[in-house]
């Protein structure tokens, strides 16, 4: 995968990801598909909670920020973990707002996390089918990577 | 997570990073997938703990969906029933199947819970199983800075911890706690291929300071975090300290400031037994309530002494490990230990609920509640300004002291150790470094300390030393061998096992029960001794399962260093809950003694789902051969194949069980401990009752040591 691809140079991926495709090797072949598929499953839940924590949060209710908190601090990192950059960006934003509890600031960043999150999942999934696409060109055997809708 | 370093290759500086064993807890699955083949680049092994829901062992149900957590104890597997098709899931098999070649196990999950914990039980029960741990700040189950501290006061681990936030408040935090580095996340592997470090540094205070003596007082210019006084001749403690000091200061590259607010040094008091007698009428007086270090100060009206040396007293107080086994040391009097015990109880009630030492001066009873509570007690504290690391490993050992009375104090590094001393049941084991002052399950900590590796199976190895090594001789040789996780089981379990005299052997089946971890090798050695004590009779019984009847006619029969591993394992298992213990030990047990008795079927080593099966399938099995028996269920064992000549094994026992009707009765009655109730063979009638007052303990203390909060403290008087 080269750093020209789209996604690296939009900036929705950063160097991390490279580091990803690195540790692929001979034991661990499916390494970046398997963590990008766990990080899409696990993304879609976290998403989903942090909807309902804002839906649910009171401005100054602690408790409510505290769980949104929670949610978001793992997003983030999974997030970062991928290098999934923008997104992890968005975040940090979202937990400024929440730390201020600002309800409203909360409801755009999560909007905005969610267009985020959506534009990596689109290029992710381009980035596997060309690498797929360029195996089946080279003729070498290679697993199917499910694409995780 | 916590990373495992193979503690063999400490000295070797140069392959030590090599193998180091790491154990990771993280409730994100990208992160702790991220981080397996990190640390599988540096060429460590790790066992990775994502966040997954896995029932609460706490209550020990073995229902379908409370396997995990047991199984935990055994150490070695976690209790996989259905192959859940997951990617966190998988990520957790592949972990397992990559490091852990002998793995394979479906997992099952369910929800919620406590990956921290099981980690942290994990841990616990084999203290040798890792080198390192790893873990998040923030998770569900459990705050990571509890779990770091924990960590570092039970096993005296190094910690990492690791989080998406970067904030220096919270990398402070992590300081003060004791952990050694924290990771901003995304991790690179830049910064794990030098965490290794920390192991060796690690190590190598922990082995200066091993070698001076406990009780030898030195001045400590070691800094305590917060106290001024530090225990006098702690060695273990003051050799946490350096290394605290040493980890703070070499955690530049955080850019976390020394952690250590209080670098200040203070001349240290030390606590003569004058002194802890005002101490302890000062707190009497007081109450439990009011006993600030500030009154207690002014109570005591003792010359030169600060309002910071009474805190410290009073926080190590909550600490058995520290002070009040020195204290301990230096008191043998009954007189000393009633006071000691009322201290305790006029202390803060919940931090002194916890305190196990001081009932256990010389009583068994309270030893079997306070080393639960230490547990909770340390976590209780730990938000407090405990001594950062305080390696108490007498906490731990006190929970492994409680279930066996009997255990062999066979080696200081046994903690389990400590606990036989109050069982004696072969004083020709009892090691030479058992402090008979200590007894009951004070030694053990004063052992502990020393070892600085609470590993039960060391302790195994230990109580095969001690012991004529009849049988156990190549037992704790296979203990060593068996990394698994013994741990905390192990320790437990080979008190149970010295209970039945063998003392020796019992232990190995406690670390050998992790049947994931065993080695073919172990095994194999394991398989010598039987065969050396048992006439090989029998032993190749039908796999039905291994139960108790193999194991706890090790015990009791001598001749069978194997049973008694296995047996301990076993023994405890008096309620459904034990016998979930004991599956996860009876399967390394049974494992073990199944291979010393030639069955290979089992294949325990993989802790399959077979032995996992078979050992639910016993668990009625075990209860009525508890009856029979009066000897826990080994019933899970029997899973494994080890098909321990049951039946003849049953009979044998029964006759020789006869004269321990007692004993069994006592056992019996044991509820099943979390830690790892082994049951033990009841030599006397003090045996039996510290068996029996540990029971009481045990039924009020849940499994879980996080849980203990309710623990009445006059119940251990």
């Amino acid at each position: 995968m080269k750093r020209a691809l789209c996604p690296v140079c939009s900036g929705s991926i950063d160097e991390q990801f490279l580091q990803l495709q690195q540790l692929q090797d001979e034991s661990s072949p499916n390494f970046v598909s398997e963590v990008v598929n766990i990080y899409f499953h696990e993304s879609e839940k976290l998403l989903r909670n942090l909807r309902e924590d804002c839906l649910v949060v009171v401005d100054k209710e602690f408790s409510d920020y505290k769980k949104m908190g929670i949610h978001l601090n793992q997003f983030m990192g999974s997030s970062s973990s991928i290098g999934a950059q923008r997104v992890r960006n968005v975040c940090v934003a979202f937990r400024a707002a929440s730390e201020q509890n600002n309800r409203a600031g909360c409801l755009r960043a999560l909007e905005l996390l969610e267009y985020e999150y959506c534009y990596l999942k689109n290029k992710l999934h381009e980035l596997f089918q060309i690498e797929q696409q360029r195996i089946l060109a080279a003729g070498v055997r290679y697993p199917q990577q499910p694409n995780n809708p | 997570m916590i990373v495992e370093k193979i503690r063999g290759g400490n000295e070797n500086g140069d392959s030590f990073p090599v193998g180091m064993r790491v154990l990771a807890v993280d409730d994100d699955p990208i992160c702790l997938k991220l981080l397996e083949t990190l640390l599988r680049k540096c060429q460590y092994h790790g066992m990775f703990f994502s966040l997954i829901g896995i029932q609460d062992s706490s209550d020990f149900n073995w229902d379908a969906q409370c396997t995990s957590f047991p199984l935990f104890h055994e150490f070695l597997v976690l209790d996989f029933v259905d192959p859940i098709v997951q990617p966190s899931k998988l990520l957790v098999l592949g972990a397992f199947e990559r490091f852990w070649f002998s793995f394979t196990f479906p997992f099952r999950f369910i929800d919620c819970l406590v990956q921290a914990r099981m980690a942290l039980k994990m841990l616990r029960e084999n203290k040798d199983r890792f080198d390192l741990v790893i873990s998040d700040v923030h998770m569900p189950d459990m705050d990571g800075f509890k779990l770091l501290e924990l960590v570092g006061l039970e096993m005296d681990l190094p910690v990492i911890m690791l989080s998406a936030n970067g904030d220096p408040k919270l990398v402070m935090k992590g300081v003060t706690h004791g952990a050694c580095d924290y990771l901003v996340k995304p991790v690179r592997i830049e910064e794990l291929r030098n965490i290794w470090q920390h192991v060796i540094r690690r190590t190598k205070c922990d082995s200066k300071n091993q070698n001076k003596s406990a009780d030898q007082v030195k001045a400590n210019p070691a800094i305590v975090e917060g106290q001024g006084s530090p225990v006098a001749g702690n060695a273990d403690q003051n050799g946490k300290i350096n290394r605290k000091r040493k980890d703070e200061e070499d955690e530049s590259e955080d850019g976390n400031e020394s952690e250590d607010p209080s670098t200040q040094k203070k001349p240290r008091v030390v606590w003569s037994i004058e002194l802890h007698r005002k101490f302890v009428g000062a707190v009497n007086q007081l109450g439990i309530e009011k006993a600030v270090p500030k009154k207690i100060l002014d109570l005591m009206n003792v010359e030169g002494l600060t309002r910071e040396n009474v805190a410290s007293h009073l926080q190590a107080l909550i600490f058995p490990s520290l002070k009040y086994r020195l204290y301990l040391k230096r008191i043998s009097s009954v007189a000393t230990q009633q006071a000691n015990m009322a201290a305790a109880l006029g202390v803060k009630d919940s931090p002194f609920m916890r305190i196990g030492p001081f009932e256990g001066l010389g009583d068994f009873r309270t030893l079997a509640g306070p080393g639960r509570l230490t547990n909770a007690a340390l976590s209780h504290y730990s938000t407090g300004g405990m001594l950062g690391r305080l390696n108490t490993p007498a906490n731990v050992n006190l929970r492994n002291l409680t279930p066996s009375p009997f255990i062999q104090p066979s080696h200081a590094q046994n903690p389990n150790n400590s606990i036989t001393t109050l069982g004696k049941i072969h004083p020709s084991l009892q090691p030479a470094n058992q402090n008979p002052s200590l007894f009951q399950g004070i030694p053990s900590s004063l052992e502990l300390d020393q070892l600085q590796q609470n590993n039960c199976a060391t302790g195994i190895a230990n109580f095969n030393g001690v012991d004529d090594s009849r049988l156990l001789g190549n037992q704790s040789n296979v203990l060593n061998g068996t990394p698994s996780n013994t741990m905390v089981l192990n320790g437990k379990y080979q008190q149970t096992l010295n209970s039945g005299g063998f003392g020796n052997q019992s232990f190995n089946v406690g670390v050998d029960g992790s049947p994931n971890l065993l080695n073919p090798s172990a095994i194999e050695s394991s398989r010598m001794q039987p065969n050396s004590l048992l006439s090989n009779e029998p032993f190749q019984l039908p796999m039905n399962s291994a139960r108790d009847n193999n194991f706890s006619s090790v015990p009791y029969l001598q001749n069978n260093p194997i049973d008694i591993s296995s047996s301990t394992m076993a023994l405890p298992l008096e309620d459904s809950r034990e016998m979930q213990y004991q599956e996860g030990l009876v399967g390394d047990v049974s494992q073990t003694p199944s291979q010393r008795w030639g069955e290979q079927g089992m294949n325990y080593c993989h802790g399959s789902k077979i032995a996992y099966g078979s050992l639910n399938s016993h668990l009625p099995a075990n209860e009525i051969m508890n009856e029979k028996m009066g000897v826990v269920v080994n019933g899970i064992l029997g899973g494994g194949g080890s098909n321990l000549m049951q039946q003849k094994e049953n009979e044998i026992l029964g006759t020789q069980l006869r004269g321990r009707a007692e004993d069994n009765f006592l056992l019996e009655q044991q509820p099943k401990l979390q830690g790892g109730f082994v049951p033990r063979s009841f030599d006397s009638l003090d045996d039996m009752m510290n068996a029996m007052i540990k029971r009481e303990h045990d039924e009020t203390l849940p499994n879980c040591d996080f849980g203990f909060d309710g623990y009445s403290f006059g119940a251990g008087i």
